[in-house]
């Protein structure tokens, strides 16, 4: 016969044992899996439950439990005549724009890092350091810095000939588009990270290749680069819209959704509401519409990618 | 004109100069802020800006904001105490769901982490009214307590942290095993060891995010005194009016802390998000 080996020992023994190791096995995972999993489900399972719950109630805070008054889909009815919840729909949709603005900036300057400069890791830091910066000191700084006639940027403007310059985020027409802007300039760093990390992944030999083609800067970019960057920019495009979504802070510290309603996002509608006029209910069915929105759009876009994503 | 890897090419010197303009420009809001916190409340606004200030009011300027009406000292505090304690609890939690999910197979790991992975994609502003009530109830709200519990429990480190134990070679764990010992042992002595630059990477991160939470502060936070940096911030913003180079000196001491740790830790840091985000 052959030699038996310690391992093959083990495999022959496996079966009279496999049943209470497993269960060890399962009892021992799921003991390193609950504390975080416990947390998780009191903390955003349960309210995502109670969320949709009370999307069918009309509460106020103050009214205490028995004021609970459940009115079916009748906030869902009401928020699709609220005009203020519609132009907040609207305004998110619009702040969409700023997603492909930031990574196409963030795409080139990762290119440009990653092979064409020195000193590649003040850059890195350089362009990093708004994505790591408290966002409300970063609010501030801008609000003074776009104060409408004393503020730096429009006494540039100004010097540069332009007498008229815009209100910023004192003018209804351009609050929104500053605030993008400012979420533009935070947004750069993270994107680029991960562009020069998508860079790193793509094989030396195709622009060899390209070079022996005598192929220029440009095709190399457009028929290398660019493609092979998608799934990258699929990655980015999927969680930079989800972050539109998100975005509060900015909101809440520099323009209060102000001025009248021109940088109302439904995040800051939810919390006007829910936190400032204390309805609950109603609250719950703008929470339920962002879920939806969230949902849809992701999945619209895992839907797509198949068209544009080369992998 | 050919690039080569040895010797100084002046394309690639020139694009460099024409980047770090750019850079300068990007981040001409920090220069201005810093300077302002430098200067006498008469001189901000002045025009042409004074790149130099002529008269340095910087000392007493930052005094005012850290020892005046309304200290930062205090504020400062609250914060490293969330900062730290959130960061601890949280990279621990997330290693051990981490290895849980990757290095251990059981029956309804894949189920529980795609309820895990689903979670991620709520925005956390939809589930804050049921947190707040939740809260309220059982007695946790306004305390650095609960707000500690809440963003101690976030998926992120789980996933990234997942992506590392995945790395680690299956027989590392099973020959351990054979010697006889159980997972709580691996995990201390083989897996946590092995993972560390992505603990120490995630750990910096959950720092920097706790810090400059402001949302959930906002929230769960009515007591001045258990105020952090961020809701101390946007306070003192208001009590100090026009002050703006106070305000400023205010906004460089909420920001100079998070950039000294991403300084130290800025390779792992970076490296640690572009793994995670490209992977994740």
């Amino acid at each position: 016969m052959m030699e038996t080996s310690p391992q093959v020992i083990g495999k022959l023994e496996k079966p009279k044992k496999v049943r209470s190791l497993q269960s060890g096995e399962t009892l021992a995972g799921l003991l390193f899996v609950s504390p975080m999993l416990i947390g998780v489900f009191v903390l955003v399972l349960l309210p995502i439950v109670a969320t949709i719950v009370l999307s069918f109630a009309d509460w106020n805070f103050v009214q205490g439990w028995k004021g609970i008054d459940w009115v079916g889909f009748g906030n869902f009815e009401k928020l699709f005549h609220d005009d203020q919840f519609l132009r907040s729909v609207r305004n998110n949709f619009v702040f969409l724009l700023a997603v492909p603005v930031y990574m196409l900036i963030s795409m080139v300057l990762a290119v440009l890092i990653d092979r064409h400069v020195y000193l590649k890791s003040y850059f890195k830091v350089a362009y990093f350091m708004p994505y790591i910066s408290s966002i409300v000191a970063v609010a501030i700084v801008w609000q003074v810095l776009f104060q409408p006639s004393y503020g730096p940027i429009n006494q540039v403007l100004h010097t540069l000939g332009f007498s008229n310059p815009p209100k910023w985020i004192a003018d209804p027409h351009y609050a929104l588009i500053s605030i993008m802007m400012i979420v533009v300039w935070t947004s750069i760093g993270f994107n680029m990270i991960i562009y020069t990390a998508g860079l790193q992944s793509i094989p030396k030999d195709l622009y060899e290749a390209a070079d022996i083609d005598g192929a220029n800067g440009w095709t190399k970019f457009a028929r290398i680069t660019f493609p092979l960057l998608s799934p990258t920019s699929f990655f980015l495009l999927v969680t930079g819209v989800i972050a539109t979504f998100k975005v509060f802070d900015i909101i809440a510290v520099m323009t209060q959704g102000g001025p009248i309603g021109s940088t109302s996002l439904m995040v800051w509608y939810l919390y006007d509401t829910a936190f400032v006029n204390l309805k609950v209910g109603y609250a719950s069915s703008i929470a339920v519409m962002l879920f939806v929105f969230v949902l849809l759009i992701t999945f619209g876009q895992w839907i797509t990618q198949k068209k544009w994503v080369n992998y | 004109m050919s690039t080569t890897n040895t010797g100084f090419s002046w394309r690639k010197g020139i694009i460099t100069v024409i980047m770090f303009a750019i850079s300068i420009l990007f981040l001409m809001p920090f220069i201005w802020m810093l300077i302002t916190s430098f200067k006498l409340e008469k001189d901000v606004f002045v025009y042409p800006i004074e790149w130099i200030p002529k008269q340095w009011h910087a000392i007493e300027n930052y005094k005012e904001v850290w020892v005046g009406d309304y200290p930062f000292w205090k504020y400062y505090l609250n914060s490293i105490k969330v900062g730290v304690t959130t960061t601890v609890i949280s990279a621990l939690l997330s290693s051990l769901a981490a290895y849980g999910f990757s290095k251990i197979k059981f029956k309804g790991s894949n189920f529980l982490f795609l309820i895990v992975l689903a979670t991620y994609m709520v925005p956390s502003q939809a589930i804050l009214i049921p947190q707040f009530i939740l809260y309220r109830q059982i007695g946790l709200f306004d305390s650095l307590c609960g707000l500690i519990l809440l963003s101690s429990f976030s998926v992120l480190g789980t996933f990234m942290l997942r992506q590392f134990f995945m790395g680690v070679h299956q027989e590392f764990i099973e020959s351990a095993k054979i010697d006889g010992a159980n997972h709580m042992r691996i995990f201390w002595s083989i897996g946590l060891p092995l993972v560390k630059p992505a603990v120490a990477t995630y750990a910096i991160l959950r720092f920097i995010w706790t810090w400059n939470d402001y949302q959930n502060p906002l929230i769960f936070l009515r007591t001045d005194s258990l105020f952090t940096i961020p809701l101390a911030m946007q306070k003192f913003t208001s009590l100090s009016g026009e002050f703006y180079s106070l305000i400023m000196a205010a906004a460089v001491s909420a920001i100079l802390p998070l950039l000294i740790v991403f300084i130290i830790g800025q390779k792992s840091v970076i490296e640690g998000i572009a793994l995670g985000g490209v992977k994740g």
